[in-house]
């Protein structure tokens, strides 16, 4: 079966086009049927081909045609089909399914229900080429379609300037990024003359070794990349913007799939990766430093979906933590377990603002849990999963990863314990979500549960969330084997009662009120801090003033065109000459003829002049 | 003959639809399109039947017999002047470049152009006779004189049916154009001139002048003459500021043709001239020509951004872009050359629907400035998707045209100069930006009321068509470039042999 | 021819002042009337000058061309006067820079 898996992108594509190209003509149950059906269909595929792969777990490769060929240069179009890249087409074409499932719903209403379809089918085909590329080029042209469709989506509705500037915010960050990984992809073309991924790592490990200074760099641009797409330091500042699109867009793009495209690059490229120690050290630091940051950012949101979206750079940070220690099957598998309780809790919370008037500010809800059952379950258990509570999905990749964290040597430690704060304070902001909005008084009531096609993808990502952190995921055979050692059996048990204690706190803080904090937060340094939390550390503030401003600055400088001033100067001197010259045209034939005769003379004189030394 | 009859089919087609403006004043605009389209067959039928393109082999480039086609005349034979074609695979591209965005020219502005169309369209035809000479000409003079036929139809062009400061813009693309034809036009008879001191013999014959032995002075500044030249019409910068207000105040139609194909000219003068006719001098040259192209590409974009006149800013886009093929030229190396030569074409393309789209908005808004739009995707959702289609293309999406040049561009440009490259691929970022902000000024943000009862402004048939046509191309050539890159590569592989070898010693 | 001997160099010298004097006039006066009487002395001091030179050679040439001058003379005043009468009649008056009307 793994031979049709070039079928898996086309689908969604086709339908894509289907629905840009006819939407005029289709009723909204068959714009619905494709794009929800198309999807389900591509998930159906990789299914089956999944089946034959587990029977039979040898790489399959397949190309389609030549793309370019030039001098040395050659990319194909040809797809890769190992473990990794099964787990990763599972999660996009499984969680994408239920999302557009949830969509039809949540979209219903929507004038536009063609268009939406058509970009999420367009997305999904993109990010299926992205993970099944065989090499960068084609992973590139994953990216940057992602990349497209996400600018799209987040602007979706249109109408608003606000939407459309936050999708623009989104598309030039990340191409900022991507921007690095181009450079990337040069130096490693022209260093190991070949994009092709396997083929590259093969050619590195002959010509490089470790510690040398070309992988370096080359990983850092590649880095560049990731941290782009994958909202992290210091090109985070986009994904809490991009909340402005619809919320499953959010669901599926800026926490399940897209936003994850990062690791998977890194996991993808991980044999050049290893080449370059100091570059996976940064990673690491990269990933726990904007893990940090996003959870205490997230700790003072008050925007349902904010929340949620630092939360996923905070999650994300630590697959980057995962892929910096070289726990790269760890980092994959909490790539998939996030994907699910992600997703599961944006999804629920897109139940919450259409059935509560598109309200967001989660001190405006409140009360929810008898209102909307399925909706409060669904909270309930993807922040357990978030917060990594015992047996839940998120328990067994976090868990994972802070230990293989714990064991590297030197630095381990230390990570470790930044990697627990990020943990306490996950639970912390996770359930306080689920006590602000679901205990309490109710501030707004809602006008309607959930309908089957919306309830229906929460149930299943419900069963996901708890169940997935059993699953094993088949890429022993794509990574290198992790540190094995077992630590001590008190680091597993600080490990996990930490997510505990957050819960009690959260408990303590926003349910029963025990705990009255409010004379530290109220305090002047309390106050700053939390503003200071609140806006994201004033990153944005940072890079407003020091490039947005500038550009526009430059850009209003230049407008004047000063290139052309010069050109304007030589036409101010022509006409300067021309108005003097003009002078002696003044029409009086009397002038005319003295000037004649002057002239006359002159020549005359001059000619006398010459003439006798001539002769 | 068949390249003769290209060029001559095109200006008696003009002297047609000229007259034929007294049977109608719709007649001229079809005789236009059909003249081409019958141009287009013309070349596309001879080609058919051609052994040579299927195995386009490498031309020798001094030996005219190993090109497509070649064909020679005596026209002044006391001077060496001769009427000499030929054709080889980036003529070819070329040529069907121009004839394809010909019809899209006529096609844009099949409804904008109220008085004279006869002329009109006589004057679009010739200024596509004089750039498919151009392409073929390698004689020097004749390619200087096609060089001028292209000029001065475009100038009326602009001068007689542009909008509101046709004048001005006019008569500022008429001076910077002729001035460098003046440049160009000294360095030919110079060049020459060397040769005839050298061999005793008069020839204006590319064959004949490629091997010119000369100081490394004169080979400097005649270079220079050629490079000035040129790069003046790509337009690199700092010689670019007649390009804006030319694009601006142009008809739909002059615009497309300016953007598409005329500038064209100028990358292909360099690539065919500038550079193998004075390998050593341009080699030498490379690292200034190179900066120019990058100052070009960030300053296009920069300016691009701040304009507030939707075809301005497409204009200055344009800037951007032809930096990058100044930078594949230059970087000389087949992967860059390739991408200047693919940016020619996808930068065709994308530009000219941009154009048309500018066009078709001012027909029914009578505006072009971006603050009194926005929105508009709501009362015209077809040509909202269009545009984006065109804006994601512009900035360099992967599986478009665009994407592949770009890509090629700076991938051979890194091996010669990491850190220009990392510059260059800055322009990736920008480019982004204006785009975007174009996308967001005129069709995205609230509706505005005055457009509301706009009725059926949406594209049509025609308008979908044409569209239609440069949209494939653009798909085509960015998921399957491969025919374009072999019928350039032998072309390229040669020019980059005979440089290197004239170097060597 | 004895009796007449005068030296070619006086009859030049007379025609070259009767040329300067018609310039001069011609510099000077502003009436259109005196204008083409000037430009009528300078076309008899070139003619005089003619003959002069035809009698100094014994050829016939000079008075063939003073007979030239002569007509082109008479269509000048022909011309000269109607153009008079035009100037009179658009500018109600034979001033020259009243009609100065073609100035840069």
């Amino acid at each position: 079966m793994r031979e049709i898996i070039w079928l898996v992108p086309l689908i969604p594509l086709l339908s894509s086009l289907a629905l840009m190209l006819g939407s005029a003509s289709f009723s909204r149950w068959i714009i619905g049927g494709l794009g929800a059906g198309s999807v389900g269909l591509a998930a159906l595929l990789t299914l089956l081909s999944g089946i034959d792969f587990l029977a039979q777990p040898q790489p399959y490769q397949t190309t389609l045609w030549t793309w370019m060929q030039v001098a040395n240069f050659s990319a194909s179009i040809s797809f890769y089909f190992d473990g990794l890249t099964l787990v990763m087409m599972s999660v996009i074409t499984g969680v994408g399914f239920l999302i557009h499932l949830f969509s039809t719903e949540f979209m219903q209403e929507d004038a536009s229900y063609a268009r939406y379809f058509a970009y999420l089918n367009m997305f999904v085909a993109a990010m299926l080429i992205l993970v099944m590329a065989d090499n960068l080029l084609l992973l590139y042209l994953g990216w940057e379609g992602v990349g497209v469709c996400s600018y799209l989506l987040v602007g979706f509705w249109y109408q608003n300037s606000a939407n459309g500037q936050a999708a623009r915010k989104a598309f030039v960050v990340t191409r900022i990024g991507d921007t690095a990984m181009a450079l990337g992809l040069f130096l490693l073309f022209t260093s190991l003359g070949t994009l092709d991924i396997q083929q590259m790592v093969v050619e590195a490990n002959n010509l490089w070794l470790v510690g040398d200074m070309l992988p370096v760099v080359a990983c850092l641009l590649l880095l560049g990349g990731a941290v782009g797409k994958s909202a992290q330091l210091p090109l985070h500042t986009w994904l809490p913007d991009a909340m402005a699109g619809p919320t499953p867009v959010s669901a599926l793009i800026h926490a399940a799939t897209m936003v994850t495209a990062g690791v998977y690059l890194i996991a993808r490229t991980h044999g050049l990766f290893l080449l370059a120690p100091s570059a996976m050290m940064v990673v690491a630091v990269l990933g726990i430093a904007t893990s940090l940051m996003a959870a205490f950012t997230a700790l003072m949101q008050s925007d349902i979906k904010r929340i949620l979206a630092y939360s996923t750079i905070s999650q994300i940070g630590y697959m980057f933590l995962a892929l910096g220690v070289g726990a790269w099957t760890a980092g994959i598998f909490h790539l998939m377990t996030h994907a699910f309780f992600k997703a599961l809790l944006f999804l629920g919370s897109g139940a919450i603002i259409h059935c509560l008037h598109h309200e967001h500010n989660i001190f405006k809800m409140g009360g929810l849990r008898s209102k909307m059952p399925v909706t409060f379950w669904s909270f309930m258990i993807g922040s357990a999963a978030l917060a990594a509570l015992p047996f839940t999905a998120g328990f067994f990749s976090k868990d994972q990863i802070l230990l293989q964290a714990y064991q590297l040597p030197e630095y381990g430690i230390w990570l470790w314990l930044a990697g627990l704060l990020g943990a306490l304070l996950t639970a912390i902001y996770s359930f306080r979500l689920v006590f602000v909005v679901f205990y309490g008084k109710a501030n707004t009531q809602p006008d309607k549960e959930v309908g089957w096609r919306m309830a229906m993808p929460l149930s299943a990502l419900c069963l996901l969330s708890l169940i997935g952190g059993y699953f094993i995921i088949p890429v022993q055979d794509v990574f290198p084997e992790a540190l094995h050692g077992h630590p001590a059996h008190w680091v597993e048990y600080i490990s996990i009662s930490v997510p505990l204690i957050g819960v009690a706190v959260a408990y303590l803080l926003f349910y029963s009120k025990r705990l009255n904090i409010n004379p530290l937060v109220q305090s002047a340094v309390g106050s700053k801090l939390g503003e200071f939390w609140r806006i994201g550390w004033a990153v944005d503030r940072l890079y407003d003033g020091l490039f947005v401003r500038p550009y526009y600055a430059v850009s209003a400088l230049l407008k004047s065109e000063s290139v052309d001033g010069f050109y304007a100067l030589v036409v101010s001197v022509n006409q300067c000459v021309n108005r003097w010259l003009s002078q002696s045209q003044n029409g009086q034939m009397r002038w005319y003829l003295v000037s004649m005769v002057a002239g006359l003379i002159l020549l005359l004189t001059l000619a006398l002049q010459i003439s006798p030394e001539a002769s | 003959m068949v390249m003769l009859n290209l060029i001559l089919i095109l200006l008696v087609g003009g002297l047609v639809a000229a007259l034929s403006e007294r049977f109608g004043e719709k007649v001229p605009r079809q005789v236009a399109l059909v003249v081409i389209l019958i141009d287009l067959l013309y070349l596309l039928t001879h080609l058919w039947g051609m052994d040579g393109l299927s195995q386009l082999q490498a031309p020798v480039v001094n030996d005219p017999a190993t090109w497509l086609m070649h064909f020679k005349t005596p026209w002044i034979p006391a001077f060496g002047i001769s009427i000499e074609l030929a054709l080889d695979g980036i003529s070819l591209l070329m040529l069907i470049l121009t004839l394809v965005l010909g019809m899209v020219a006529v096609s844009s502005s099949w409804t904008d152009i109220n008085h004279r169309q006869g002329f009109f369209e006589a004057n679009l035809l010739w200024t596509l006779a004089g750039v498919l000479g151009g392409f073929m000409a390698l004689d020097l003079l004749l390619f200087f004189l096609f060089w001028e036929v292209m000029l001065i139809p475009m100038y009326l062009m602009i001068a007689i049916w542009g909008h509101e400061n046709r004048a001005y813009a006019s008569m500022k693309f008429f001076i910077f154009t002729q001035v460098s034809g003046l440049l160009l036009l000294v360095s030919i008879l110079a060049l020459a001139g060397i040769n005839h001191s050298a061999s005793g013999v008069w020839s204006f014959s590319y064959f004949d002048l490629l091997n010119t032995h000369m100081t490394a002075g004169a080979a400097h500044w005649l270079m220079l003459g050629f490079f000035i030249a040129f790069v003046v019409k790509l337009p690199g910068f700092p010689f670019h500021t007649w390009l804006p207000d030319a694009h601006t105040q142009a008809p739909t139609a002059g615009s497309v043709i300016l953007a598409g194909i005329l500038l064209k000219t100028g990358a292909y003068g360099l690539i065919r001239f500038a550079v193998p006719l004075f390998p050593e001098a341009a080699i030498n040259f490379s690292g200034i020509a190179i900066a120019l192209g990058v100052v070009g590409i960030i300053y296009g974009a920069v300016l691009a951004f701040a304009q507030t006149d939707f075809k301005r800013l497409v204009a200055y886009s344009s800037v951007s872009h032809m930096g990058f093929v100044l930078l594949g030229v230059y970087a000389w190396n087949e992967l860059a050359l390739q991408g200047a030569v693919m940016q020619m074409v996808a930068h065709g393309f994308s530009t000219a629907a941009l154009f048309m789209i500018a066009g078709s908005l001012q027909e029914r808004l009578h505006t072009r400035d971006m603050r009194e739009m926005g929105g508009l995707w709501q009362q015209m959702p077809r040509m909202g998707a269009v545009t984006m289609f065109f804006i994601v293309a512009s900035l360099g999406l992967p599986g478009l045209g665009n994407f592949v040049a770009e890509f090629l561009v700076l991938l051979g440009l890194f091996q010669v100069d990491p850190w220009i490259t990392a510059i260059a691929a800055l322009g990736l970022i920008t480019g982004a930006i204006y785009s975007l902000i174009l996308m967001q000024r005129s069709f995205q943000g609230q509706p505005k009321d005055k457009w509301v009862d706009l009725g059926t402004a949406d594209f049509a048939g025609r308008e979908m068509l044409t569209m239609a046509v440069m949209m494939l191309a653009l798909i085509a050539l960015g998921i399957y470039p491969q025919p374009v890159l072999d019928t350039a590569q032998p072309v390229l592989q040669s020019l980059i042999e005979m440089v290197a070898v004239e170097i060597a010693p | 021819m004895d009796g007449l001997n005068i030296p070619l160099n006086h009859i030049l010298l007379l025609s070259s002042l009767l040329f300067c004097i018609g310039m001069l006039g011609l510099m000077i006066r502003r009436n259109i009337i005196f204008i083409l009487m000037s430009l009528e002395v300078m076309l008899n001091a070139a003619a005089l000058a003619f003959v002069a030179a035809g009698a100094y050679w014994g050829q016939p040439d000079g008075q063939v061309v003073f007979l030239l001058i002569l007509s082109v003379a008479a269509a000048e005043v022909a011309v000269g006067l109607g153009l008079v009468l035009q100037v009179q009649r658009r500018f109600k008056s034979l001033d020259m820079d009243s009609a100065n009307r073609m100035r840069g």
